[in-house]
């Protein structure tokens, strides 16, 4: 019974919606409230897919996707190069400092993600603290444009998914049995080298999930890139939230929404992979 | 070289926070401008009418939606941890994780889409409000309390189960009265977990809600689509003010239980 009922939920809440947004990529958008028309739906086959040869002919929506992809790439990857020190020197700290010092990287987000982006604003933008302070200094004449930036969307996302991967990793690093690293150095290897062929290694399954954990989310960011990224920046969740919200084009919106998830399956299925 | 890391690692976390906080007591009207200390912004911040419903609507969401996850997350974590193996077994459990790595636009427009057809083809949900956005967010919150709930009930085992039975409890009693008391603390953290999520969450609202349902982030970043505002300043200052002394403690009672 509890099993029909969870069945149930899953049906309706996490399948429907998928099974919902691939028949809407095969409708055409229609004048009328809701915008559309699903020939699938009224029972007249499946139409012409016109939303899918906006989508494979148009550059447009292929070079965003192929833009996050990237975008969502180096912001996994500097997520895990940052975590791995990170949690290296938080092991090394006695454990009643850890769990403090663990505490205070993850205290930020308390704030809240948007008021945090709102941070970044401030920080970044023309008018904002660290332009004052470098014109205070004399170091620079007119402001610097740091706003609205590729680099300043990558701390965004930095600053807004690092605990997905540093998590992960603290906790595979606590897991992991050092006297293979001691053997290492008994025999005579420097600390990168164990770092690299040792540490690494062992703890390689945490760190493909943490990058999995932020590249995922990340590929279909909006509010970060809206908020610190360049405003001509095509970005497959941008793409997305605009065909819906502005273009009204409620197939298109599906359609590429169903790209992305092909895109992101493999991803996906290598983190529920790494996950066991 | 790693505790370098580190600093530098916690300046890059706290620096755009502690400025929001720090310019909240500043008398200018551009937010980031030093104008003198100033508690104004918390005195507008409290006048805010706009803001102040936005933040209400947004704890009811979270505590109706964290509920809803709380319930079906529980069943869902007990059927993947103690039925075994059935048929669609692999399926139920791909479904179950689905919402942890979905992009929140994708799963935004798809729940939003589902709400429309279903309202085309039975009349309900009728237009999107609160309680579209709750279940979006109960829906998300479901898949972290699974996950949960799962993890501990394999962590524990059957052994206490198993003896119940042994003992002639009935499957209702022993979920009464050993399985539900080793699921509560997951099913604790979850509520909490649930109820963060669905209090951090943009997009999703943006997307299941309607004109009149509009939540604190969706107001909080539609304002700051125009540029930041010194009220939004307050706000972080004042969960900054709830949180640090909250964390401390937590700290110090985990340092003493030890």
């Amino acid at each position: 019974m509890i099993r029909a009922a969870a069945a149930l939920w899953l049906g309706l809440l996490v399948a429907a919606p998928l099974l919902v947004v691939g028949a809407m990529s095969l409708g055409v958008p229609a004048d009328g409230v809701p915008p559309y028309h699903i020939p699938l739906l009224s029972g007249e086959g499946l139409g012409e897919a016109e939303a899918w040869s906006v989508l494979t002919e148009d550059g447009h929506f292929l070079g965003a996707l192929w833009r996050s992809l990237w975008l969502a790439g180096i912001s996994a990857g500097c997520c895990v190069v940052l975590s791995y020190p990170m949690a290296l020197g938080l092991l090394r700290l006695a454990p009643r400092w850890r769990g403090a010092v663990l505490g205070l990287a993850l205290l930020p987000f308390c704030v809240g993600f948007v008021l945090r982006m709102a941070g970044w604003v401030g920080l970044l933008r023309d008018s904002g603290v660290l332009n004052q302070a470098l014109l205070a200094a004399g170091l620079i004449e007119a402001p610097l444009p740091m706003l609205y930036s590729d680099g300043a969307m990558l701390a965004g996302m930095v600053h807004g998914y690092l605990p997905f991967a540093l998590l992960p990793i603290l906790a595979a690093l606590a897991a992991r049995d050092r006297a293979l690293e001691d053997a290492a150095a008994d025999l005579g290897a420097s600390r990168l080298t164990i770092f690299r062929t040792v540490t690494l290694p062992v703890t390689a399954r945490a760190g493909l999930a943490g990058f999995l954990l932020v590249f995922i989310p990340a590929a279909g960011e909006f509010v970060i890139p809206e908020l610190l990224g360049p405003p001509e920046a095509l970005l497959a969740g941008r793409a997305i939230w605009q065909e819906f919200f502005s273009s009204r084009d409620w197939p298109l919106a599906a359609a590429a929404s169903v790209a992305l998830l092909g895109v992101l399956l493999g991803p996906m299925l290598l983190w529920q992979r790494a996950q066991r | 070289m790693t505790r370098f890391v580190l600093v530098l690692a916690l300046l890059f976390l706290w620096a755009p926070v502690v400025l929001l906080a720090g310019f909240a007591f500043s008398d200018a009207r551009q937010p980031f401008l030093w104008g003198g200390f100033s508690l104004r912004w918390f005195h507008a911040l409290a006048g805010n009418a706009r803001l102040l419903e936005a933040a209400g609507l947004s704890l009811l969401i979270a505590a109706g939606a964290a509920t809803l996850a709380v319930l079906a997350g529980g069943a869902l974590g007990w059927v993947l941890a103690r039925q075994g193996r059935f048929t669609g077994r692999p399926l139920f459990g791909a479904l179950a994780a689905a919402p942890l790595v979905l992009p929140e636009v994708v799963s935004g427009l798809s729940l939003l889409l589902l709400f429309v057809v279903l309202e085309h083809l039975t009349g309900w949900p009728r237009g999107r409000g609160a309680g579209t956005v709750l279940l979006a967010h109960a829906s998300l919150g479901a898949a972290y309390v699974a996950v949960l709930v799962q993890a501990r009930l394999a962590a524990l085992g059957r052994v206490l189960e198993e003896a119940a039975a042994d003992l002639g409890a009935g499957p209702f009693t022993l979920f009464r009265t050993i399985t539900l008391p080793l699921m509560l603390p997951s099913l604790a953290a979850g509520w909490g977990l649930a109820a963060l999520l669905s209090l951090d969450d943009v997009v999703l609202a943006s997307f299941t809600g309607g004109p009149g349902a509009t939540t604190l982030p969706v107001l909080l970043f539609s304002q700051l689509r125009m540029g930041p505002t010194p009220e939004a300043n307050a706000l972080a200052a004042l969960l900054l003010a709830v949180a640090l002394p909250l964390g401390a403690v937590f700290w110090w009672w985990k340092g003493r239980s030890r």
